[in-house]
This record gives structure tokens, sequence and C-alpha cells, in this order.
């Protein structure tokens, strides 16, 4: 048997038969008398798949993963004897699973362009060989824990994929197969447990979803993650284990922001969840990823992605399941010692999901519709994210972004509410911004992040010291332009001074020039940390500059004709991150710039 | 099962009966039933189980009584007959004609509920569709498979601009001639449709649009039937008879609306607004049909029309909406007062598809830098504006009073046209230029030098009032 997790017993012990009772929409009452909460049931002629969230009597409501239209009472009703639990093994990588992990290429073979109901399918294809490595030193007597790495099969030229002894399991190694190709159903090893018996390992094993994978302890989070764009690394950081929301209105860029995270970011392991959204970004990730290389080591981006996605449109019970299944998978290779990122898009959807079946059970409901344990659930799946010393004694992260889609872009919605008090990192978008085109329309005002102190440290040793101080002067910048357009809303740019109108044109330069990144260009998608700081370096020395010119009595006006203004506001997509000797000298020379209108306005003292 | 008569119904009540005693009914089974006078009615299994059948009457239950009301469960779900013959017809929500002739005779039968695409199988949108109008095809271009909604609001043009995207829409290229509409109208007012069906005849469209209409005082469950048929309808012309499809919906305010008022019956707990809880997956379901398949040749682009309750964009159905469709639409009020049609809002507009869409090998190679210019330069007209309502024009300075220019030139030139104005989308972006020739150069940040040096005609000298 395979391991399915603790507290389980085996799915082949006794058959657990019983019929449908009543059908409505994906919830069904199942007279089912020895099941368990939690349990995988198959029901009807159709035999659709679902679980067990209530027991009454000899009765049990079961929500279905699939639509139940056509299944009547009387109809067969079969317990699976396990929760919904996942596939770990090789062939994770490159595939795309629906909200239960089926993999939905394998789907697409056997049903079509439609998904048809009742499909049985593995989620790791079992005919595929794989070259397994045993880990050296592990010998037949050798005392294996949990979470132990039995040897690596090297799934894809970029990531090693080491194979785990289940977490649930500890013993004697009684033989370990010897290098050679094998098929994930295979067994690799035989170990005696405690109470004498003998249980074989497969290069994968199960876990349930909604049971956290252990660990040894958390570890401090400590190195930034890079994502290469310059509002979330430069201004507001994550750190690889860290937690981030992006909430935003629908058209304020947050699946394109996302995508450019799971794109760019330096993390080993990209999961993206497509929780409730379109089939079309789905298709978008699935046709742009392949074409596109890692920045980081040059392999194509598919080899460390994978995809789990549960559109809108398809059963709304499997959309809360998803974002489970997609963490769990997080778990999985954080315990090989990976730093993964895990991008969920949306969680508002997977919340609605738990409101609509919440409705459907007649469960009171407290803030807009959401039952009163939302806030607990939402704060349970975000715990799971963290760096951690893995089983193993290695070193792994899970790092979760959570889309939040709030109603008519009102944060003071439950969903992003609660979730703005578990996250750290929260990267608000602004419907203003994305209407004026400034993508990404993260608003420089409304975010926050819990980071940054530790992130100062990595930028300082990694990059420049300047770092921090630089990021508090462009947000004094930022925040002091704020003010001015007020004041300019209300009387006009000419009843400000030379030096407030300098500080406005200044933090134009750092809004176009820094926080505004085009995902579509090739050279300003990604900005790597050196670029960032010096980009925004730049930017705050023009500030400077100009404002001695300012003190000394130039007028704005004159400053404000330098073509330097605008040519500064393109370097971004001039210079590329891996040459930027140009820019450095087109720095270098920002002063002179300055010194030469000093000169020209010393020549004409009546001006001003 | 289907050729057996009950007479066991226990309650009856806002368009729902409870039937009693009815073994083993398959959920979502399609219902046929007789009343004491002898008329015939259909509905639907919403609920089920051994004691209890609970069916929804699409007539609604006026005049029904629990000991002479016959029912037959038909044994298979909603289902649409099919055939190439349903070009140039008009059918009711239900799929049944409403053009005095005789109904679709055919052995491709479809569950009106269809089933989910695999993502897997999906293809991106790419190709170019012209629509004629220079704000939708300069600004928010729409593409083959994409789903692009018109947000709107009670008395704006909606429906006209509607019509005039069914007349003129496009195709580049070759398969120009493969382009056919599906029409769907649900709780719309009777003039309303005639109107519609007035514009296809008169402009010659109407052999190559079919037409589903549920008119406002017609049952509102039919309504939530209505947008299901129109698609199954268009599934089949795209992937069957490999057409390139484009749905119009209009109101799907009225479609939610309806989906409440069942939903409240059926006593669903309410989220928000008196909606149900599941408005989005229901929308989805519907929103969700478009698209392309890979290794198929036909598509679905859509285009539903939605009228915001108030104007409000946060309502949860334009919010909703938004939520799943690429992109929106958005007409104005203030535009629409100022005599500009069609009134578009260009800058709550978006499509989100348009980037794939567009430029080399689609349209013209500037037309995303002159999009994202377009959208820059109005936006920093609109706030001279503001000021300028505030301080006077006459204190703007030179720049500023350019901008301001540019604001009304750009509304009047661009957004407005005439609406049997069809114009290329090389016309749509010689005119943006001529529009972009008003401001100065170093002004226009977001096109290339090489764009600038090509097109832009900057005349400095030129006197600004």
């Amino acid at each position: 048997m395979t391991g399915i997790g603790p507290g389980w017993t085996d799915p082949q012990d006794e058959d657990n038969m019983g019929k449908i009772v009543e059908i409505n929409g994906p919830i069904v009452r199942l007279e089912l008398p020895q099941t368990v909460i939690g349990e995988q049931v198959r029901v009807g002629a159709l035999k659709l798949v679902g679980e067990v969230i209530g027991r009454e009597g000899d009765t049990a409501l079961a929500q279905m993963y699939e639509n139940t239209e056509g299944l009547r009472p009387g109809e067969p009703a079969e317990g699976l004897g396990h929760p919904l639990s996942v596939e770990l093994g090789p062939g994770l990588l490159n595939a795309i699973f629906d909200g239960v992990q089926r993999p939905l290429s394998a789907v697409r073979a056997m049903s079509g362009d439609r998904i048809a109901r009742g499909i049985e399918v593995h989620a790791l294809p079992r005919d595929r060989r794989w070259s397994f490595q045993p880990a050296e030193g592990l010998v037949p007597g050798t005392q294996l824990h949990g979470g132990e790495i039995l040897g690596t099969v090297q799934e894809t030229a970029s990531i090693a994929h080491r194979i785990l002894v289940p977490p649930d399991v500890a013993g004697e190694l009684l033989d370990l197969a010897p290098a050679g190709e094998y098929g994930v159903a295979d067994s690799i090893a035989r170990v005696r447990l405690a109470d004498g018996s003998i249980r074989k390992l497969n290069l994968f094993h199960r876990w349930p979803v909604r049971t956290p994978r252990p660990f040894r302890r958390r570890d401090h989070a400590v190195k930034p993650l890079i994502t290469g764009q310059r509002i979330l690394d430069t201004f507001y950081p994550l750190l690889k284990g860290g937690k981030a929301a992006i909430p935003g209105p629908f058209g304020a860029g947050k699946t394109m922001l996302q995508q450019q995270i799971a794109r760019w970011c330096n993390a080993e392991i990209v999961i993206y969840v497509g929780c409730g959204e379109r089939g079309n970004e789905l298709t978008d990730v699935l046709e742009f990823m392949p074409e596109l290389k890692d920045p980081h080591t040059g392999r194509p981006l598919m080899e460390r992605t994978l995809l789990v996605a549960n559109t809108s449109n398809m059963p709304v019970v499997a959309r809360e399941a998803s974002i489970y299944v997609g963490i769990t998978i997080a778990e999985y290779f954080r315990d090989q010692g990976y730093d993964v990122v895990m991008v969920a898009d949306s969680t508002s959807r997977w919340a609605e999901a738990l409101r609509e079946v919440a409705g459907r059970l007649g469960q009171m409901p407290v803030e807009e519709g959401y039952p009163a344990y939302l806030g607990s659930r939402l704060a349970g799946f975000y715990e799971r994210a963290g760096r951690v010393e893995t089983l193993a004694g290695g070193h792994g992260s899970v790092t979760l972004i959570g889309a939040v889609s709030p109603p008519g872009g009102d944060f003071s919605e439950p969903v992003t509410s609660h979730t703005k008090e578990i996250i750290q990192t929260f990267w608000a978008l602004s419907k203003e911004l994305a209407d004026a085109r400034h993508y990404p329309a993260v608003d420089w005002v409304e975010s926050f992040s819990g980071y940054v102190p530790a992130a100062a440290r990595w930028w300082a040793d990694n990059v420049d010291p300047g770092w921090e101080a630089a990021r508090a002067a462009a947000l004094d910048l930022l925040s002091a332009s704020e003010e001015l357009a007020r004041i300019v809303n209300l009387v006009g740019v000419e009843a400000l001074s030379s030096e407030q109108r300098w500080t406005l044109e200044a933090a134009g330069l750092i809004k176009e020039g820094v926080l505004q990144q085009a995902a579509t260009d090739a050279v300003d998608s990604f900005a790597s940390p050196e670029k960032q700081y010096l980009l925004l370096k730049a930017m705050l020395e023009i500030h400077a500059q100009g404002l001695k010119l300012v003190r000394l009595g130039a007028p704005a006006r004159r400053l404000l004709q330098l073509p330097l203004l605008a040519e500064a506001r393109r370097w971004k997509s001039q210079h590329p991150s891996d040459d930027l000797a140009a820019l450095k000298a087109r720095i270098a020379e920002i002063p002179a710039v300055f010194e030469r209108l000093a000169l020209d306005y010393a020549e004409q003292p009546t001006e001003g | 099962m289907k050729n057996v008569e009950y007479r066991t119904a226990s309650s009856a009540q806002g368009g729902l009966i409870v039937m009693r005693g009815v073994p083993g009914v398959a959920a979502g089974t399609r219902v046929a039933l007789r009343d004491a006078s002898g008329r015939l009615r259909s509905g639907l299994v919403i609920r089920v189980s051994d004691a209890a059948v609970l069916v929804e009457v699409f007539e609604g239950t006026e005049a029904l009584d629990l000991e002479r009301t016959w029912v037959r469960f038909l044994d298979e779900p909603f289902m649409l007959p099919l055939s190439r013959d349903i070009l140039g017809r008009i059918f009711n929500g239900a799929g049944q004609p409403r053009d005095g002739r005789p109904p679709i005779i055919s052995r491709e039968r479809r569950n009106i509920n269809g089933e989910a695409l695999n993502p897997a199988a999906r293809a991106y949108p790419r190709e170019f569709i012209q629509t004629g109008i220079s704000a939708i095809d300069g600004m928010n271009s729409l593409t083959r498979g994409q789903k692009l909604p018109i947000f709107s609001g009670g008395g704006l043009p909606h429906n006209r601009v509607a019509a005039q995207i069914v007349r003129q829409a496009r195709l580049l290229g070759e398969e120009a001639s493969d382009f056919v509409v599906v029409f769907a109208a649900f709780g719309v007012s009777s003039a309303d449709a005639r109107y519609f069906q007035e514009s296809f005849e008169d402009s010659g469209v109407l052999n190559r649009v079919v037409m589903f209409l549920n008119l406002a005082d017609e049952p509102v469950i039919e309504r939530l039937l209505t947008p299901r048929t129109a698609l199954t309808a268009a599934e089949y012309l795209a992937y069957e008879l490999d057409y390139h499809v484009l749905v119009v919906m209009t109101d799907m305010t009225a479609y939610a609306e309806a989906l409440r008022e069942v939903a409240v019956l059926r006593g669903d707990v309410p989220a928000r607004k008196g909606y149900p809880g599941y408005l989005y997956s229901d929308l989805a379901e519907i929103y969700e049909r478009a698209g392309r398949i890979r290794e198929r040749r036909g598509s679905i682009t859509m285009i539903p029309v939605l009228s915001m309750p108030s104007d409000d964009i946060t309502h949860p159905i334009p919010d909703l909406t938004g939520y799943i469709t690429e992109g929106q639409i958005v007409l104005s009020r203030e535009l629409a007062n100022q005599g500009i049609y069609p009134p578009v809002a260009v800058l709550p507009s978006l499509s989100r598809l348009m980037k794939d869409g567009i430029g080399k090998n689609y349209t013209r190679e500037d037309h995303p830098h002159v999009a994202s210019q377009l959208f820059a330069s109005y936006a920093k007209a609109l706030e001279v504006r503001v000021l300028a309502a505030i301080i006077g024009a006459e204190e703007l300075s030179e720049g500023d009073r350019r901008f301001l220019a540019f604001a009304d030139a750009f509304e009047r030139r661009f957004i407005g046209q005439g609406e049997d104005e069809d114009r290329s989308i090389f016309e749509t972006l010689n005119l943006a230029w001529d529009l972009l020739s008003m401001l100065p150069p170093e002004q226009l940040i977001r096109v290339t030098e090489e764009e600038l040096a090509r097109y832009h005609k900057w005349q400095p000298t030129v006197e600004v009032v």
C-alpha cells in the first residue's frame, strides 16, 4: 500500500457502500453509516467524486467536485477510505492540474475538449520511467526517519527531485533499489516499521491536503524574494518564506503583476494556482511560459513551474480544494530543500466557494454572507507559508502570494480585511493608477511591508549600503508630492514655490522613471537589484542637483526645460540589467548637466 | 418513467411545486406539466430526495391546484436542437421559434448547460477584430475569442452601440466571410427587440444572425435559459461548423435580477444586495463559454451588455462581470450628455487581451504605443481640465492649454463618430497621430523616437487659444 497520511486506514480494508438520499446542487446527502468526515466518496452511476463534510445519524453530507446533474436518489455511493490527498513525486513539474489534482492534459486525451465527469486518472503518469539515483550511505539497517532523502530523480534539467520518506513513516531500512529506471509506482525501498510490519516505499507518496506537512522548526526568513519589479523589490519587499497579498479591483492589473512575479522571481519552484479565474489567463500562462527562460538559470521557465487550474466555470467545490492542493505540493518541494513561491489567484474566489457551500448547508452567515470561520480558514492557509528547517535537515521555504479581489475595490470587505491582518507585505493595487495606465498600479500610499529591516540587511550586503536611505528619501518625495498635488488641484501649479515645483517634478521622475514598469517591454520587464538601485539613485541625484540650483535662486521653470528629465524617464527601457555600464556613465554625467545650467544662470542673473 | 404522469403534488407556490412519492428522479431533469385546463407547462427539477422532488415551473404556478396537476418527468436535461438552418432565425429563450416559421428538427441536440472547457484545450485569443469604432479599435481592441462587456446605464445608447458593432464587426484578412452573430436579448422591451431586428434587416446582416429573444414581460425562468441556449447555438456554429461567432447579449442586469428573483423563491442565502452567493459562478458559467479551442477553426467572441444600476460600477453585477471578463467598455453619461456618440469613457475602459492582438502582424507596429500614449495624454488632459474649472483656463500655462485643446478634440473627433461611420484601424491610428500632433514631442514618452519622427507633425508655432 501507499501512505495516505496520518490517522487513515488502508482503503482496501473494508467496503463502505451506501446510497444517495438527496441531491441539492453540489451538496449530496448519502446513506453511508461508516464514513468519516473528510473521506472521499464516489457517488452515483457516473462515479462522481466528492468529500464528506458532515454526519448526521446514518447519513452523511458530501460536497461534490463535479456537476451533479443526472444523479438520482437510490444510486450507489462508496466511501474511499482516505481524505482528499495529492500524489507527490516526479512528474509534478511542467504539469497542469485541476483543483483536485487531475492532470488536465491527460484528461483532455481521455475526454476531449470538455471535462467529462467521473474520469479516473492518476495525477502522476504511471507509464513514464524516471532515472533514480539512491542517496549515498543508505545501507540496509539504517534507521530512517520521516522526510529523509532516499535518492534523487533529475526531473528537469534545472530541478533535481529528491525522493523523500513519507513524513509519517520511520523505521529500519531493509533494502534500497540501485540506480536505474523506475516508474513512480515501483517500489524502491522497504522499511520495517516500529510495529514490525514492512512498508514498501515508492517514488511517490500521498499526503492529505488539509494537513500541513511537518518540519523540524521554523527559521527566520532572511533573503528577499527578488521579483525584478521595482515597486515590489525596492519599495515593498517580500522575503522568501513570507506572506503577501495583492488586493485590487478588477482591471487594476492583478493578474499581470502575478504573472510577472511567476516569470521573474528568483524562487526555485513556482506554483501558480488559478482559483476561480479566467480560462484565457491560464491559456496565456500555458502559451507564454514555455517560450520564456528563467532569468536566473537560463533554463525554460516551465521546468520549474506547475499550474493548478480551477477556472471560474469549473465546479465550485473543487475550487475550494485547489488552494490546498497547491500549498501541499509547495510544502513538498520545500521539504526537499527548495525555495518555493506559490501564487494563489484569487483567494477571494476561494472564500466565495466557502460561502457558496456554507449557504447550501444553511450555515449562519456573518459578514456579507461569509461563514463565521472565514477568518480562521484564511489564517490557517497563510500559516502554511514560511522558511523552515526540513525533516531532512536542510532549509526550504514557501512564499505565499495571494491575490484578493475585493468587490467594488472596497478594501474594508471581509476577505481583504482578514487577509490584511495576516500578511506582512501588502501590495495594494489602485484603480486610479491603472486608469492612468500607471503599471504596475501598486499604490505607494496604501501598500506596506513588514520586511523592510530584514531586506535592508540583504541590500546593504549585496547591492549598496545606501539602499534603505534611498528608499526612504524616495518615499518622502512621493508623500510630499501628494500634499503638493492637492494644492495644485486647488490653486494651480503657479502658486507653488520653485522648490515645491522641483519636488513635484522629482516625484514625477520617480513615478515614471522608476515605479512604472512595462511588462511587455523586453528590457524593462525585469530589473536586477543593481539596476533598480541605480535608477532610484539617478532620480534622487537629479533631484539633489536641481535642488541645489533652486536654492541658489534658479527658477524651477528653467530646470523643467532640461532634456535630461525626459531622457531619464526612458533609461529604464534603454539599459538592460546585464549591461549597466552605459547607465552608470549617464548617471555620472548628471552633475555636469546642472553645472552647465548653473553657468548659464550665472550669465543671466536677471532671469527669474 | 417518461410516459408516466404523476399527480402527487404536495405543495405549490411562487413558481415551485413539490412532488411526493416519485422514486429515482434525476437532478436537473426536464418536466412537462399539465393543469386542470389542459394547458401544458414546462419545468426543471432543481432539488431531489427519495421523499420529495422540487420542480421549478417556467411559466409559474399561477392557476395550479394540487389535485389536478399532472407531471411527467422527461428524464433528460434541457436540450436544444441544432442545425445549420438556425442562421437567420428568431427563437425564444427556450429555443422555440418566434418568427412564425417551423421548429428546428435535427438529431443534433445539446444540453444547454454545456460542459466546462478543459483549460488545457483552450487556445489564446490573438487576432484583432475590427469594430469600426475608434474608441474600441484604437484603445480597447477586441480580439477573437475574447469576452468584452459594455458597461452602460439606463438611457445610454448601449443598444445602438451593440447594433453598430454587430453591423460593422469584421475580421481583417481572408476569413472575413466566416463571421456570424448570435444575438440574445433578455428582459428587453419589445421596442428594443424591434429596433435590433430592423437594424439587422436594414443593413442586410440578418441572414448571418441567430436571434434569441426573451421580452421583459415573458417568464423569468426562461430568462435564465436564454444566454445558455444562445451560447449552445454559438458553440455549435463555432466548433462544428467552423464559424467565427460574435455573441452579443443584452441585458445581463436583467439576467442577474431574474437569478435573484428565483434564488429568493428557492430560499437561497443572499450574499450582496440580495444576490445569491453563487452569482459569480453562475455568471462565469455563461461568460467562460467564450473562447477558442486548439485545433478548431471557429471561435466565440462575446460582447455582453449590462446596465449598471445607478451608474454604479461597484454594484455586484458589473463588479463580478469585470472580474470574469477580459476588460470592459464603459459608457459615460457625461459624454452622452455632451452629444458625443458613442460615449465611451476610455479611461475606465480596458481590453486585457489587446496587447496580444495588436501591433506588428495584427494591426500596425505603432498601435500599442499610440494607444498607451493616448491614455496617458488624455488622463493628463483631464487633470488639466479639472484645474481649469477651478482657476480658469486663462490662468493655465501654454503647455496646459495645449492639453485642454487636446482633450476637447480627442473627445469630439476620436471618441465621437457617426452611427454609420465605419473606420478602418488605419484611419483610427492616423486620426490618433493627428490629435497627438497637438502636443509637443517631449510630452509623448510612451511612443518611440522613431515613431515620433515618422508620424508626429508637431508645429510649435501654432498659437493655442
